[in-house]
């Protein structure tokens, strides 16, 4: 079988190396699905493109990666995240070149996306992003897309000698298949073009919570919050999970939350991973501020409200109960990760 | 400086969304002709992007890009109102059902030949939103490009030369980026609200210009693009039933809560 090329990216343990823009040697767990999907179309080889320690090796080679490349910036000056997506481009232009790759399969987060995107200008195949679904076909592989919010399901072969495919790992499960590794240290030269960006500073955000606008996760309120006090708890959830917060028109006008945060027809339309709507009943205002998000839960006492009607998780309560649950719950499940001793 | 906004006209969802079971023609591309076109939010972002850049600067002409049906003319219109001073619309038969290969070698050529040095675009489009475009035009011009900026500046007199300096989220960091010029910059929803057009404004764009281009005069053979040559061919366009609701959890709050963290867990939500 020819061998599909899978890019892996690395991840960042809590404050470690954060300020290099740098990964402390874990990679992210989008690899394991791209591996489990490049197993149906032939040989995985993982590109990985920072330090990887041991663990990292460990983890990729128990979802099938036989081969693991490791690429390095020839020069040592790149240690940015401009220069990951460069240093990327070049050790997956050349790997697809020399082992004759059968696909290359990124994730579909915006590095993995202008990395797809100049491979396939260079590579002169085909080129899909956002894919949930891969499986082999008769001239290539075939990626599935959703369209329309999720109405449409859109098959597509995916032509060309190399063919690059973004794929949107969230969307489907991992299936572990250990093997031994051999594991490969290459050394690439960065494109002129890529070294002419320089990246000017790196610091930490200074209003901690995002906007709602291009958040990715997004709290929200309505009335069933009930008060202003009430909304610290939006708050504290949404600090909790890295979100914004929202607030419907009722809870705007009544100045529980600040009028840019008003989501719905006539304020913010967003369109986050996650909208966890609390004590929202999800008039067709608010609807048309958010019913593009990517999954949507939702939080209230009457079953029969209509935000239940498009919601993916709905939750029959009170939010002023569920979600200090919800909170302990989070912090109960961080703890266990980090193996650290469970309250 | 020559800027040049890349915009997509696409179809309008507010307008079509009640008729969207006909979305998809024979030929399983969007059935356009079925559809009111309209400039894509996204790229009215790049447009007013363009605006705030020329507002700080003397010596900018604005160029509006547009590859599209002879109806994206409305497309290139309203990107007109919203401030470029001239539109360049490449419209050709053979151009139907291209994929994002054949549109990046269209636009590259289209960049050549209008000449550049700074090319702003929208994030995604809201049609296919394969968010690559930019990326790929850069590869084949050859330049620099930071792709989904949260905030570009590019303001005269800076030491190194010509620089436009790009803003990006990181997660919770920030990042500035120093790029020189020429160089591709696609922009997100939040380096701000585009303005709405002054009546005038949509009058005075009726008088500029738009040059209108084929394929022969970018010198691209037509049976290199277009549905015919697509190295991502569509085999099947099927309606998925909507998931939602997936999952009604009722009961004890602490329980209730536990197994909507677990959720979101195993979804990698949080």
């Amino acid at each position: 079988m020819r061998p599909v090329l899978v890019l892996v990216e690395g991840a960042e343990r809590d404050g470690g190396a954060s300020a290099a823009g740098g990964a402390d040697g874990a990679v992210r767990a989008s690899a394991f699905r791209l591996l489990t999907l490049a197993r149906r179309l032939g040989d995985p080889v993982a590109v990985v493109c920072h330090p990887v320690a041991a663990y990292g090796v460990d983890a990729l080679a128990r979802f099938g990666a036989a081969r693991i490349c490791v690429a390095e910036p020839a020069d040592p000056d790149g240690k940015d995240t401009a220069a990951q997506s460069a240093v990327a481009l070049e050790a997956l232009t050349e790997l697809a070149w020399q082992m004759d790759a059968s696909a290359v399969l990124v994730p579909s987060g915006r590095l993995g996306r202008e990395v797809a995107a100049r491979l396939a200008v260079r590579l002169g195949g085909g080129i899909v992003t956002g894919a949930v679904d891969v499986r082999p076909g008769p001239d290539g592989p075939v990626a599935v897309q959703e369209v329309c919010g999720g109405t449409y399901r859109v098959e597509s072969a995916v032509r060309g000698g190399t063919p690059v495919i973004a794929v949107d790992t969230g969307a489907g499960e991992a299936e572990p298949d250990p093997v031994d590794p051999v594991v490969e240290r290459m050394f690439v030269s960065v494109a002129e073009s890529s070294r002419r960006v320089r990246r000017l500073a790196r610091r930490p955000k200074a209003d901690r919570r995002p906007g709602v606008a291009g958040a990715s996760v997004v709290v929200a309120g309505g009335r069933g919050v009930g008060s202003a006090e009430g909304f610290t708890l939006i708050e504290k959830v949404a600090d909790a999970l890295g979100g914004a917060v929202g607030g419907t028109h009722t809870a705007a006008d009544r100045g529980w939350c600040p009028q840019d945060a008003l989501i719905g027809q006539t304020g913010a339309v967003v369109h986050p991973r996650l909208y966890l709507a609390c004590g929202i009943s999800g008039s067709v205002h608010h609807r048309a501020g958010m019913h593009h998000a990517a999954t949507i839960v939702a939080i209230d006492t009457d079953p029969d409200a209509p935000i239940f009607r498009i919601a993916d998780v709905g939750v029959v309560g009170d939010l002023h109960d569920v979600l200090p649950a919800l909170l302990a719950a989070i912090a109960r499940q961080r703890a266990a990760e980090r193996g650290g001793p469970t309250p | 400086m020559k800027l040049v906004v890349l915009v997509k006209h696409v179809p309008d969802e507010i307008v079509d969304r009640p008729s969207s079971a006909a979305v998809f023609a024979a030929d399983m591309t969007v059935d356009r002709a079925q559809l009111t076109g309209r400039l894509s939010e996204a790229d009215e972002y790049a447009v007013e992007q363009a605006m705030r850049i020329a507002r700080r600067r003397l010596d900018v002409q604005i160029t509006a890009v547009t590859m599209g049906p002879p109806e994206a003319i409305r497309t290139l219109t309203r990107a007109l109102a919203l401030g470029a001073d001239e539109g360049v619309h490449i419209v050709d038969e053979a151009l139907h059902g291209s994929d994002a290969q054949a549109t990046s070698r269209v636009l590259a050529a289209a960049l050549a030949r209008c000449g550049f040095d700074l090319v702003i675009c929208g994030v995604a489009s809201t049609d296919s939103g394969m968010s690559v475009v930019p990326a790929m035009v850069a590869e084949r011009l050859g330049v620099p490009s930071v792709c989904e900026a949260d905030g570009v500046w590019a303001d005269p007199g800076w030491a190194d030369g010509d620089v436009i300096v790009a803003r990006r989220e990181d997660g919770d960091h920030v990042e500035d980026f120093a790029v020189p010029m020429p160089a591709v910059v696609s922009v997100t929803d939040r380096v701000g609200e585009p303005r709405y057009p002054a009546f005038q404004a949509i009058v005075e764009a009726r008088q500029k210009t738009v040059r209108t281009w084929s394929l022969a005069n970018l010198r691209i053979p037509a049976d290199e693009v277009g549905l015919a040559a697509s190295a991502s061919p569509v085999r099947r366009v099927a309606p998925h039933a909507a998931r939602r609701p997936a999952l009604l959890v009722d009961g004890e709050p602490d329980a209730a809560a536990a197994r909507l963290a677990r959720h979101l867990t195993e979804h990698q939500l949080i």
